[in-house]
């Protein structure tokens, strides 16, 4: 990637620090998501540890997922590939396709919020309110601050949105920049909560 | 734009930053003005990270000053406990109970707890986190690595205004009608988790957790800054293995950091959720009152799990910062390449890994299984390896050195003393079965407050005076630092020595008096003793405080760039450095960061080049 920061060896001269070089291969932005997202794992990762801890030692209350938390996934894995799809087109300069796919992605996530919304009801119905049991607790805990995660990433859609549409496709450094920041955090809350789903799907009876 | 009056003649520095230095159009895009066009922006909301700096600096001197004079409240009651603290009156107001007959005036027992509490909390998160890492990571990473800045001036900007906030919430809670929390810094529940358990666990508790909460954005904001530009902002020739120690302890603080602060905020998460939305994570069947609440089920080792998570590697977020500074003035001052600079670094890698899978021993009386245990004291004792080597090699560092006898290093001498003499009795605590006899009495607030308290304060007083020239520009006066030097470290062993035997002996911690023990009551003098010595002690870094506010406007001048003749990079740059640090080129550097006294030269810096044949420094 071109290195977009003001004066730092853009004059494509021969470094014989080859050190120097390599360490500027990333751009420090996307360095410092990427860390920033390692430290929000972090955090899911201290919960699902602490479900297992809770759980052995007894008073858990056994139940099935509702189906509403596999849509979800499903819509959120999709969500995933109209990304990656518009992130081609972008590459490609195809000012189309890059545009609905973005618009696509911002609809599914909103649509992932919605089927979460629909699982949280379905707990509710199945008689799993928040204080019933620590197992059902967990899972409200953990798709909570997760769809707060979401609710972030639907605002920097939101954001790109607006960008794909007021200006005219041109994929400068600094857009593609933007873009794949935009990437990297949408596929880490979509991983983190196909890794949620997962791991709760793998503790049911 | 700050600037320097001496631009001529160039300093050999400078000449060779020109020559050889590595041209970046910095000033060209006029950087400089858009940070510092008015007062507003130079020195309120600043993204320069020398600034920055100074404003977690500022900050957390305040908030020493605040977290020791309540340890003085409550070592005055420990000490004193029949005098009358009615003079008390005028500042802690209801929390000084007069008895109308007698017009004697004690402290009400629940604000004892919490001056304790709010004394832990303070000092290990605003003074020892915030002020310590937080200013010497902002001044020195960019400085030492040659960067303009950091790698997000603007998120850098935003940590400080979190941690500010922070304070705001938890300075608003020592107001409060109920007091602030009283459940200990540990904030373990029930007496966290329900509202109803003290007169602080209610609002304060609250406070207490936005607080922290806030606390911990500042922490994440500021470490994701720092590991970022350690590893993509380091100038031309920065190797890693050519940075100076001090950047090494602050890049590898940072990723403990970042691995254990959000473990806290699940934890933190899940209290909130036990307090305000009726869930049971921590709370198991449980009466207050004689009534029972509907909480069934909850684990309160599950919190002590995720907090000593982070609790644990928080020790170390505190000490490694202050072993940077030490490591680096003990080489500047005793003119001597550090020894081992290899190991030193490969220690604190050691360190880091090891304070992840040591939390539990914090547990060891929470009725963890005692096999488990011997994991935990295995891998706790193991610590005592890199922490030995790391005190083999500074004093092997000033061993033959030409020490130069000034604060900065006396203070880092003092930290290693410190650091021996706090880690001795941690291998007593490391072991499950010794611990059994010792936990929660004065031997563990002795032991702790030496070696992570008062080595932490060392460090950091080592930093400020060795750094303060480049901060402002003047010296910090010798003669009072040197004042300031032999009260504290007599001071403090005056202090928590005597409090080894106390603990020995079995007197618990947190307790307000201890007149329904009578063998307790042997040691009344004692504590009288450690109260006055405490009183000396604080008078001591008022002088400090005083110190360090007269040097800023009325120090003496410094005069030269590189004062202490040190080989790093921020003494490359004017004597009061501008936004963007160098005023032409960024240094290339050349060499690594620790050439004292070689081949016949006392010092050569990083900038200068290796001459034909030399052999480098680290290669041995």
């Amino acid at each position: 990637m071109e290195r977009t920061i003001p004066g730092k060896y853009q004059n494509g001269k021969e470094d014989r620090f080859a050190n120097n070089l390599n360490r500027n291969k990333i751009h420090p932005q996307k360095f410092a998501l990427l860390v920033a997202c390692g430290s929000i794992m972090m955090m899911f990762a201290a919960w699902t540890s602490a479900y297992l801890v809770r759980k052995a030692a007894g008073n858990w209350l056994e139940f099935q997922l509702p189906p509403a938390f596999v849509l979800s996934t499903v819509v959120i894995l999709l969500s995933s590939l109209t990304l990656h799809a518009s992130y081609r087109a972008f590459l490609k300069s195809q000012e189309k396709q890059y545009r609905y796919l973005l618009l696509g992605t911002l609809a599914l996530g909103f649509v992932f919020l919605f089927c979460q919304y629909r699982g949280w009801t379905a707990l509710s119905q199945m008689g799993i309110e928040i204080g019933t049991n620590p197992s059902g607790s967990f899972v409200y805990v953990l798709s909570y601050v997760h769809a707060a995660h979401i609710v972030g990433g639907l605002a920097v859609l939101a954001v790109a949105c607006l960008h794909a549409f007021a200006q005219k496709l041109n994929p400068t450094p600094k857009r593609k920049l933007r873009f794949e920041l935009t990437f990297i955090y949408w596929h880490f809350v979509d991983l983190l909560w196909v890794y949620l789903f997962l791991f709760l799907l793998s503790q049911q009876a | 734009m700050a600037t320097v009056d001496i631009k001529s003649p160039k300093t050999q520095e400078e000449q060779l930053i020109e020559t050889l230095g590595f041209d970046d159009h910095f000033h060209d895009h006029h950087e400089g003005d858009k940070y510092r066009s008015n007062f507003i922006n130079t020195y309120v909301f600043s993204m320069d990270h020398k600034i920055i700096a100074k404003q977690f600096l500022i900050t957390g001197m305040i908030w020493a000053l605040i977290g020791a004079m309540m340890s003085l409240v409550f070592r005055l009651q420990l000490g004193f406990p029949e005098e009358s603290m009615a003079w008390l009156k005028p500042v802690l107001g209801k929390w000084i109970i007069i008895n109308p007959e007698t017009g004697m005036g004690t402290l009400s027992q629940d604000f004892y707890y919490a001056l304790v509490t709010m004394h832990g909390t303070i000092l290990v998160f605003f003074v020892l986190t915030a002020g310590l890492s937080g200013t010497f990571s902002n001044l020195l990473i960019p400085l030492q690595l040659g960067a303009r800045d950091m790698a997000s001036p603007f998120l850098n900007m935003l940590s400080y205004w979190f941690f500010f906030m922070s304070s705001l919430v938890m300075m608003y809670s020592l107001f409060l009608s109920t007091g602030p929390f009283s459940g200990g810094w540990t904030a373990y529940p029930p007496l966290s988790a329900l509202p109803q358990a003290s007169s602080g666990s209610g609002t304060g508790m609250t406070l207490w957790i936005l607080s922290l909460t806030l606390f911990v954005v500042s922490v994440l904001l500021g470490g994701i800054n720092y590991i970022t530009t350690v590893l993509n902002l380091r100038t031309k020739g920065m190797s890693l293995w050519r940075m100076p120690l001090t950047i090494w302890a602050f890049f590898v603080t940072a990723i403990i950091g970042l691995l254990s602060f959000p473990v806290l905020v699940s934890g933190f998460l899940l209290l909130m959720f036990d307090r305000g939305m009726g869930t049971s994570f921590y709370l198991s069947e449980i009466f207050v009152g004689g009534q029972a609440l509907d909480h069934v089920g909850g684990s309160p080792i599950l919190y002590q799990h995720l907090f000593w998570f982070l609790g644990h590697p928080e020790v170390y977020i505190i000490i490694l910062p202050a072993m940077g500074l030490v490591s680096e003035v003990l080489s500047v001052q005793s003119r001597k390449p550090i020894f081992g600079y290899k190991a030193m670094v490969f220690s604190i890698l050691a360190i880091a890994f090891l304070s992840f899978i040591v939390w539990a021993h914090h547990m060891f009386m929470s009725g963890v299984n005692p096999f488990i245990s011997n994991f935990f004291v295995v891998f706790t004792l193991i610590i005592a390896v890199p922490s030995a080597v790391k005190v083999f090699n500074w004093i092997t560092t000033l061993y033959g050195g030409n020490i130069r006898f000034n604060a900065a290093s006396m203070f880092a001498i003092g930290f290693v003393s410190m650091f021996i003499s706090g880690g001795l009795t941690g291998i007593f605590l490391g072991n499950s079965a010794i611990d059994i006899q010792q936990h929660d009495t004065y031997f563990v607030v002795a032991h702790f407050h030496i070696v992570m308290g008062i080595a932490a304060f060392f460090g950091m007083f080592a930093g400020i005076y060795n750094w303060f020239p480049k901060m402002y520009g003047r010296f910090m006066n010798e003669t009072l630092g040197k004042i300031h030097f032999w009260g504290t470290i007599i001071g403090a062993y005056a202090i928590f020595w005597p409090m080894h035997y106390i603990g020995m002996a079995g007197v618990p911690r947190r307790y307000y008096k201890f007149d329904t023990f009578t063998s307790f009551s042997q040691f009344d003098d004692m504590n009288k003793f450690i109260t006055i010595a405490a009183i000396i002690t604080f008078s001591f870094q008022v002088l400090f405080v005083v110190n360090f506010f007269y040097s800023i406007w009325k120090g003496k001048k410094v005069t030269t760039q590189n004062p202490w003749g040190a080989t790093t990079l921020e003494w490359t740059t004017p004597i009061r450095p501008g936004h963007g640090n160098w005023e032409g080129k960024l240094p290339t550097v050349q060499r690594w960061a620790y050439d004292y006294g070689k081949d016949g030269k006392e010092f050569v810096t990083q900038v200068t080049p290796m001459a034909e044949g030399e052999v480098s420094g680290d290669d041995h």
